[in-house]
């Protein structure tokens, strides 16, 4: 029974994590119909500036935070402004290619600037875990999870609430709609590539301390945010942050019950059977398909 | 169209004696290492190319073909849970050769219709993980494909020629000839499928779905044949890397190697013949180019950079680019019955 709490409180902090990455890509689908390859390299990139701020330049862990999303954010608006603006209206494969385009060339920055060894960010908190009900719970972890559900409810009252909120709402539902009553579909897109990308970033600086940090660490972080905005319907919010803890559950429990080996292949799976059984995602009730 | 058929035989040969004019062993493995990538290429340009499907996922069926071809030469056994193990002995190299090309146009049944029940962002995503399953089972089922110790010694394909018997296809120009008649025999199989029913059917539903389904085209059935035979050549193109390399580990599934095919595509021209062949050249011989004067690194963001500024400013690809200056016409609907009779004959 404590083996059954302890993989559930692991899969939880794992699951606020991964809605974080999951929200980011799917805000960027939804508003802009472009799958985001770069996704992870976004993250990989704040996991990255955490390792420069904190590793190197001795910063405070917290400031590195506010950091890496502030870079995340300015990195993202910036694809969008130099690449994605000049073929907003070429068909959905070709600028998913840039997007790889994008992919390789962050990746193989991130190579060259600090090699392929995997780097470690100190965390700021206590080694201990805190035992509470022979469960283990590292303070690292705990703020971590912390910190997540604080920038889903940021995230969430910025969609639901601010007048940004509403444009993004108004061009999701309809670009020429929202145009004409004034919205500036052009900056939208923007900020809205701007804050996926800085929700990526952040979340990569967050799990620095708790990971190591790798060049590659962004592939598997790419496709696992995908098998979350499968699992949630592409272009929806709740449910990428839902399919986010459901990844992480599934993952935990299945790695533990089932096969460590096969951990990462489980979001793929996934994938593949939401896509047979329910391709519009599970937890949408009108999405289209294709 | 003879003008067009005499310069396609005109390549062919030229290409066949440059080991006897130029027979430098490491220029011969370098264009015979590209010409494997370009016939994965040729092979991805039937979904990519002329049905309009991003498949994501290519290097999973040359994988397959890899794996399977080199394990049924090398023989394998392998505990399935029954009370005994499944034994297979070793085959003769052919043999495993085209059971590796079988497996993977079943793979490639299976991805169809698994994949073609969706399409655009969500085709790309069921493709992708659908090689990222493979790659983590070549990685971890290590009883069956020694995980990443990768399987080694695999037997070079062999040929019986008048007057030396049997001899090993082991030689640089050897295998640069191997290569270069699986490339012709991929080219000229696809050149003719594009130009027959069904690859008229296939266009058409690229251009327009709703459009050709309105008018009688089996879309999906379509797809799937489309999907097996691309899968199939891939699957080939593999079975020629392991035997010619001799050594595979699972990095063959990784996700580059599918980018680089679909760079040589797009590059070259998606949905030409040629642009793959183009493609492929360029893309295939520029890492032996850049070796030298940049790191590694250094030479992918070439690539990503290179992909980035053709698909803003060439689209379409080189060889249309190209085409339109020469005033070739590129395949299209539009293209006769009575011209494809003539292509195919």
């Amino acid at each position: 029974m404590d083996q059954f709490l302890q993989h559930l409180v692991n899969g939880t902090v794992l699951g606020a994590t991964y809605a974080l990455l999951g929200i980011g890509l799917t805000l960027i689908f939804g508003i802009m119909k472009v799958v985001n390859f770069a996704h992870g390299e976004l993250y990989a990139f704040g996991a990255y500036v955490a390792y420069a701020l904190v590793s190197l330049l001795q910063m405070d862990y917290f400031v590195a935070l506010v950091l890496a999303a502030g870079l995340g954010l300015l990195l993202g608006a910036a694809i969008e402004f130099l690449l994605l603006r000049r073929c907003r209206l070429e068909n959905i494969d070709e600028v998913m290619l840039i997007m790889i385009g994008v992919m390789i060339i962050m990746q193989n920055a991130e190579l060259l600037a600090w090699g392929g060894v995997a780097k470690v960010v100190p965390t700021p908190f206590p080694q201990e875990s805190i035992i509470v009900g022979g469960i283990y719970l590292s303070p690292t972890r705990l703020f971590v999870l912390g910190a997540a559900i604080v920038l889903l409810l940021a995230f969430y009252l910025v969609i639901e609430r601010s007048r940004l909120g509403l444009a993004m709402r108004a061009t999701f539902q309809d670009e020429d709609a929202a145009r004409i009553v004034g919205v500036n579909v052009s900056r939208i897109y923007t900020l809205t590539f701007g804050l996926g990308s800085s929700l990526a970033a952040i979340t990569g600086a967050l799990l620095a301390p708790v990971f190591v940090v790798t060049p590659t660490m962004g592939d598997l972080a790419s496709l696992k945010a995908f098998a979350i905005v499968i699992l949630g319907g592409l272009g929806n919010i709740r449910g990428a942050a839902l399919g986010g803890f459901a990844l992480a559950l599934i993952e935990e429990f299945g790695a533990a019950y089932i096969s460590t080996a096969y951990r990462d292949a489980i979001g793929f799976l996934v994938i593949l059977v939401v896509m047979i059984a329910r391709p519009q995602g599970l937890f949408a009730a009108k999405e289209r398909v294709g | 169209m003879i003008m067009r058929r005499a310069s396609f035989l005109i390549i062919v040969v030229a290409l066949a004696l440059l080991p006897v004019l130029w027979p430098d062993p490491y220029l011969l493995s370098v264009v015979a290492a590209a010409g494997i990538m370009i016939i994965a290429a040729i092979s991805l340009n039937l979904l990519l190319g002329f049905t309009g499907q991003l498949s994501l996922g290519h290097a999973a069926f040359f994988g397959i073909g890899a794996y399977t071809s080199a394990l049924l030469s090398l023989g394998f056994d392998v505990d399935l849970g029954f009370s005994s193990p499944l034994v297979v002995e070793p085959k003769p190299v052919w043999v495993a050769f085209a059971g590796g090309i079988v497996m993977a146009s079943l793979f490639g049944w299976l991805l169809g219709k698994v994949a073609f029940r969706v399409r655009g962002a969500y085709f790309v995503i069921v493709t992708i993980s659908f090689a990222q399953v493979m790659r983590m089972v070549a990685l971890n089922w290590v009883d069956l494909t020694e995980g990443p110790m990768a399987l080694v010694s695999i037997p070079p394909l062999s040929l019986w020629v008048p007057g030396d018997g049997v001899v090993r296809l082991v030689s640089k120009a050897a295998t640069y000839w191997l290569v270069l008649a699986a490339g012709v025999l991929a080219y000229v199989i696809v050149a003719n499928l594009v130009r027959s029913r069904i690859g008229r059917a296939a266009i058409a539903l690229r251009e327009n779905e709703v459009l050709a389904k309105s008018i009688g085209i089996p879309v999906t059935r379509c797809l799937i044949v489309f999907s097996v035979l691309s899968a199939g050549i891939a699957g080939a193109a593999g079975g020629l890397y392991a035997h010619t390399v001799r050594i595979i580990d699972p990095d063959v599934f990784l996700f580059i190697y599918t980018i680089t095919m679909v760079i040589m595509v797009v590059a070259g021209g998606k949905g030409t013949l040629a642009g793959p062949v183009v493609g492929g050249l360029i893309f295939g011989l520029l890492p032996e180019v850049l070796r030298g004067m940049v790191a590694p690194e250094v030479q992918w963001m070439i690539y990503g950079a290179l992909m980035i500024l053709i698909l803003l400013f060439m689209p379409k690809g080189i060889v249309p680019a190209f085409g339109r200056v020469l005033k070739r016409r590129k395949i299209s609907v539009r293209r006769r019955p009575s011209a494809s009779q003539g292509a195919s004959s």
